[in-house]
């Protein structure tokens, strides 16, 4: 059994002094698999992500990422994150540079990457999330599905081994989810480790390895998708599935 | 088979980051840089606060006597100077028993002023209102009727004219603002021109070139023979200087309207000046309420200029005060302080109740 | 169906087709602003006239008369009035940009500190701005040139700043190099300092974006400017003449020396602007989402390469606008030194108007020299503003 690439051990975190977010969260991600998250708004699951590359910061417990435990130690900080890649849901790509410089920056300037070397890996990652012609424009001249696909491709840019999905279609119009969807499958079927945070539960069905649902900072229930959906074993998960597949 | 599922209760955090520990372990020695500076701003407020309250408040005179406030002097501020010549200061040159009409007319101004801010008040009857209050200001502080004793226009200084000044000329500014703001937004090359030399014009040069423009230059403009009260003149030069400004911000308040408003309006048979009046106009001044507020604030602050033309207002008066009275020439300070303040009470109010606006239009919107 | 060009546009002569009645409410306007102006200027001819007051430019060539407190260049009463003016444009110009500069470096270091780590550097640079916005400029103005003139000592015994620098109510004296070959070569040497750094800096960046290596760059040119103003010093036989200011028996003599009048202006007006110069600098940096700082902390950029490479260039394009308007409002400002004594154009204007009564040219040539000045800048601003947009569908 090789080690987990993840691992979180009793962890907690609270925003100020008595939102308990995180409640004894124990969750040990394997390599290479491909986790969704679920639950209602509110429930911990983008806190819980976002934990994994330190954008926020636990207070008890242990967490582990690619034999690294996280602290506050700055250096763990900056390994941990060149091996996790994070889209986020409001793209937040940088609107003054083109795509091609989004894409460049963080190889060039973090990695050490010559500029050539660092465009060729760049255009690579472009044509692989099919939206090599757009280069040379600028972010806020794409539409949603395109900005989402290229924040996609500048995270891959730094060949992650983990790649966090933080609600990465929640912000999109229903004719464009198809498209960042098509490209999160291919990838998942490329053996990354993903986790993601999402309302999409077909693309769940599809590729999800594990599918956990989260209440109340509280991880309540994990399974593989066909027995998550089919069979689910608690009254929240039966409660909450019904609100969101019920339509 | 279920899972039994046990719920765990929320505990307290186990490092306390609210209270006012945590506050100011955070933000004043979160880093050794801010610890340091933390404790050099201490070291300094401990040298310099119990000087300064010495001076002000300790050995400081406030009786209206110049010779404690001269014995006094470096060691003591000497209030003494406003107490002896607040009213001085605050009504110019006004004669001296009449001062109770500026007093009434400032107050009266001052709460219409306080009353369009509160929103309760925003009925027709406000503007009615106005031109009460307004046409009241004016007998009371020309007089010559109802047995009130005549007063020049150039009698009228201090506090009363600064208000006078600020709340007319952005009444003024306003109509002609829109109406450039308007012209400057038509497709008609002629009217978009003239207002947009006139915009960059004004905006170009300095207060003071234009109330040079109005002070020698206005009479010039007139019939031979006619005469135009410096008041009038001064105002006139202030109204034309707030419109400029006025009008660009209106400018951007239209702009930021969707093209869809007037395409509306356009389609449901409305004239332009109808569109204008009914949908374009309202929407756009409501959203550049805070601007304009911001506008009135800087033109409050620029009627202190008009000294410069001969026209007593605040700072004017005070000079004037003191200038004259050698005995207390040399407590200059004071007295400047003392109108600062004024200034500051003033603006830092309004510009309080700007942001309040701001906030309360963005909340409207976000719903 | 192929595409077929437009037909040409129907003309409808008719009272109510829109484009007829454009031209008339413009042919309206326009006659109404031609009568307008017409009157005005047959009342002011007549007047003119009627009160014997000339009119032209010609004034001008002739003799000022008066003598100006502090002149950039050699200025004598018997010069023309062009000349005055000249000394007045310079006297403006000498302010509004000593003041800019100023105001930058204050406003930016007040407008960062909003952003403090620390709560009282916080709290005091918010109070800075409260202050210095709500009170008028005019009044800023006189405060500081009465703290100046009162409470400063007689020149006869001035506050000593080791020996070469004194302060007191006739201004501060300060040493300067007697300018000769060697001074200038070393201002060479340092202009060619600089040119050799911006040399510099392009190939450590072509350097850096053909092996990912970044090579220093601010120290070597630091260390070229001062290599080359000195070789350029020693080129011209390392003069050492300075003209220091010593304390004589009413005044300080020798040296240089800023007036109490100037050095009022300069600090009124720069503490006034930079409040609002703050404001733009913090509403600039607040501007940029927080998002961004969540992108670059999940690429594993530092904070200083965020600051750099992505917040500052987004902030920098909110800022520069409004900031160019505080400049602008900085030299219009100057405008008010006319209140203490110093002597800008519209000072100088002033004196013109009461000696020769010719308002209209005076005023005209003011307003002329802010126009130049303010136009110039927006086109500036807005030559800046095309190129450096944020590109959108």
């Amino acid at each position: 059994m090789t080690e987990p690439i993840i691992t979180f051990d009793k962890v907690n975190k609270w925003y100020g002094n008595s939102f308990h977010v995180l409640r004894d969260i124990d969750l040990s991600v394997a390599k290479g698999e491909r986790i969704v998250i679920c639950g209602p708004s509110g429930s911990g699951k983008s806190t819980l992500i976002r934990c994994i590359n330190r954008l926020e910061e636990h207070q008890q417990g242990r967490l582990v990422v690619d034999g690294v435990e996280l602290t506050d130690d700055v250096k763990a900080i900056e390994a941990i994150r060149r091996q996790v890649g994070m889209v986020f849901q409001q793209f937040n790509l940088f609107p003054h540079l083109t795509v091609l410089e989004n894409l460049t920056l963080a190889p060039m300037w973090v990695g050490k990457v010559p500029k050539a070397e660092a465009e060729e890996r760049a255009m690579a990652q472009l044509k692989r999330v099919r939206i090599a012609e757009q280069a040379g424009k600028y972010p806020l001249q794409l539409s949603g599905g395109q900005q989402q696909r290229v924040a996609i491709a500048r995270a891959l840019c730094l060949t992650p081994k983990i790649m966090l999905f933080d609600e990465p279609t929640s912000a999109l119009d229903p004719e464009m989810i198809k498209e960042v969807l098509d490209v999160m499958i291919e990838l998942a079927n490329q053996g990354i480790t993903m986790l993601c945070v999402t309302h999409e539960m077909g693309f769940a069905k599809a590729v999800a390895d594990r599918v956990i649902f989260m209440d109340q900072g509280q991880i309540i229930e994990q399974n593989n998708p066909h027995d998550f959906f089919d069979h689910p074993q608690s009254e929240r998960t039966k409660d909450f599935l019904s609100k969101i597949l019920g339509h | 088979m279920s899972i039994p599922f046990v719920a765990i209760e929320a505990r307290p955090a186990p490092v306390s980051t609210e209270g006012l520990v945590p506050w100011m372990r955070r933000n004043l020695f979160g880093n050794p840089t801010s610890t340091v500076i933390t404790l050099i701003m201490l070291a300094l407020a401990l040298l310099w606060l119990p000087k300064l309250l010495n001076w002000a408040v300790v050995h400081a005179v406030v009786a209206a006597n110049a010779d404690q406030c001269q014995a006094a002097r470096g060691t003591g501020a000497c209030w003494g100077v406003v107490a002896e010549k607040y009213r001085l200061i605050i009504f110019g040159r006004y004669p001296f028993e009449q001062q109770w009409r500026p007093l009434v007319a400032t107050l009266l101004l001052g709460g219409l002023l306080v009353a369009s801010c509160v929103r309760h008040f925003w009925r027709p009857q406000l503007a009615l209102a106005w031109v009460v209050v307004l046409a009241l200001f004016f007998a009371l502080m020309r007089g010559g009727l109802l047995g009130l004793a005549p007063v020049e226009t150039d009698r009228w200084g201090g506090l009363p004219l600064t208000m006078l000044l600020a709340t007319l000329s952005i009444v003024g500014a306003f109509p002609l603002a829109v109406l450039v703001a308007l012209g400057r937004r038509s497709k008609m090359p002629a009217i978009k021109t003239v207002c947009v030399l006139y915009v960059e014009l004004i905006r170009g040069v300095p207060l003071v070139s234009v109330l040079f423009m109005a002070s020698f230059m206005f009479p010039l403009f007139m019939p031979p023979g006619t005469s135009i009260d410096v008041l009038v003149r001064v105002l006139v030069g202030i109204t034309l200087f707030a419109a400029a400004y006025m009008a660009e911000i209106v400018r951007g308040g239209l702009q930021a309207i969707p093209k869809g408003q007037q395409e509306a309006a356009d389609t449901l048979g409305l004239t332009y000046w109808q569109a204008q009046r009914k949908i374009i106009l309202p929407q756009a001044l409501a959203l550049v309420v805070p601007g304009i507020m911001n506008n009135f604030i800087a033109i409050f602050k620029d009627t202190s200029l008009v000294t410069i033309v001969s026209l007593y207002e605040l700072t004017g008066s005070m000079s004037l005060a003191l200038n004259s009275d050698s005995n207390w020439r040399p407590f200059k300070i004071e007295a400047y302080l003392f109108i600062a303040a004024i200034y500051f009470a003033f603006c830092f109010s309004m510009s309080r109740y700007s942001l309040w606006i701001e906030k309360q239009l963005s909340r409207s919107k976000n719903r | 169906m192929t595409a077929r060009s437009a037909p040409p546009p129907k003309r409808d002569w008719s009272l109510r087709s829109r484009a007829v009645r454009a031209v008339l409410y413009q042919v309206l306007a326009l006659t109404l602003i031609v009568l307008a102006v017409w009157f005005l200027a047959h009342n002011t001819l007549e007047n003119m006239r009627v009160r014997g007051i000339q009119s032209g430019f010609d004034f001008l060539g002739g003799p000022a008369g008066f003598d100006i407190g502090e002149a950039a260049m050699p200025y004598e009463s018997t010069e023309p009035y062009w000349k005055a003016f000249l000394v007045g444009v310079l006297n403006t110009l000498r302010v509004a940009i000593t003041g800019i500069v100023l105001t930058t470096l204050l406003g930016t270091l007040i407008g960062v500190g909003r952003f403090s780590a620390n709560a009282i550097v916080r709290g005091l640079c918010y109070g800075y701005v409260e202050l210095f916005r709500n009170i008028p400029v005019l009044l800023q103005l006189l405060v500081w040139y009465l703290l100046l003139t009162e409470w400063l000592p007689d020149p006869a015994e001035p506050i000593s700043l080791g020996g070469l620098v004194f302060l007191s109510k006739g201004g501060l004296s300060y040493p300067v190099p007697v300018w000769g070959l060697g001074q200038g070569l070393a201002a060479l040497g340092a202009v060619a300092g600089v040119v050799g750094g911006w040399l510099w800096a392009k190939r450590a960046r072509t350097h850096f974006e053909l092996t990912g290596i970044q090579k220093p760059v601010l120290l070597p040119t630091l260390g070229l400017v001062l290599a080359g103003g000195l070789a350029g010093w020693l080129a011209g036989g390392a003069p050492m003449a300075w003209n220091l200011p010593k304390v004589g028996d009413v005044a300080v003599e020798g040296g240089s020396a800023l007036t109490p009048e100037f050095i009022s202006v300069l600090l009124g007006l720069t503490f006034y602007t930079a409040a609002f110069v703050a404001e733009v600098v913090r509403a600039g940096i607040a501007s940029v989402p927080r998002g961004q700082a969540e992108a670059c902390g999940a690429l594993g950029l530092s904070k200083g390469q965020q600051m750099r490479l992505v917040v500052l260039p987004q902030a920098l394009r909110v800022i520069i606008p409004p900031m160019t308007n505080q400049f602008l409002n900085l030299t219009k400002n100057s405008s008010l030194a006319v209140a203490i004594g110093y002597p800008d154009v519209v000072s100088i204007s002033n004196t013109a108007i009461n000696q020769t009564g010719r308002a209209v040219e005076c005023i005209a040539l003011i307003m002329l020299v802010y126009l130049i000045t303010s136009l110039s800048t927006s086109g500036l601003m807005n030559w800046y503003n095309n190129r450096a947009a944020i590109k959108e569908r």
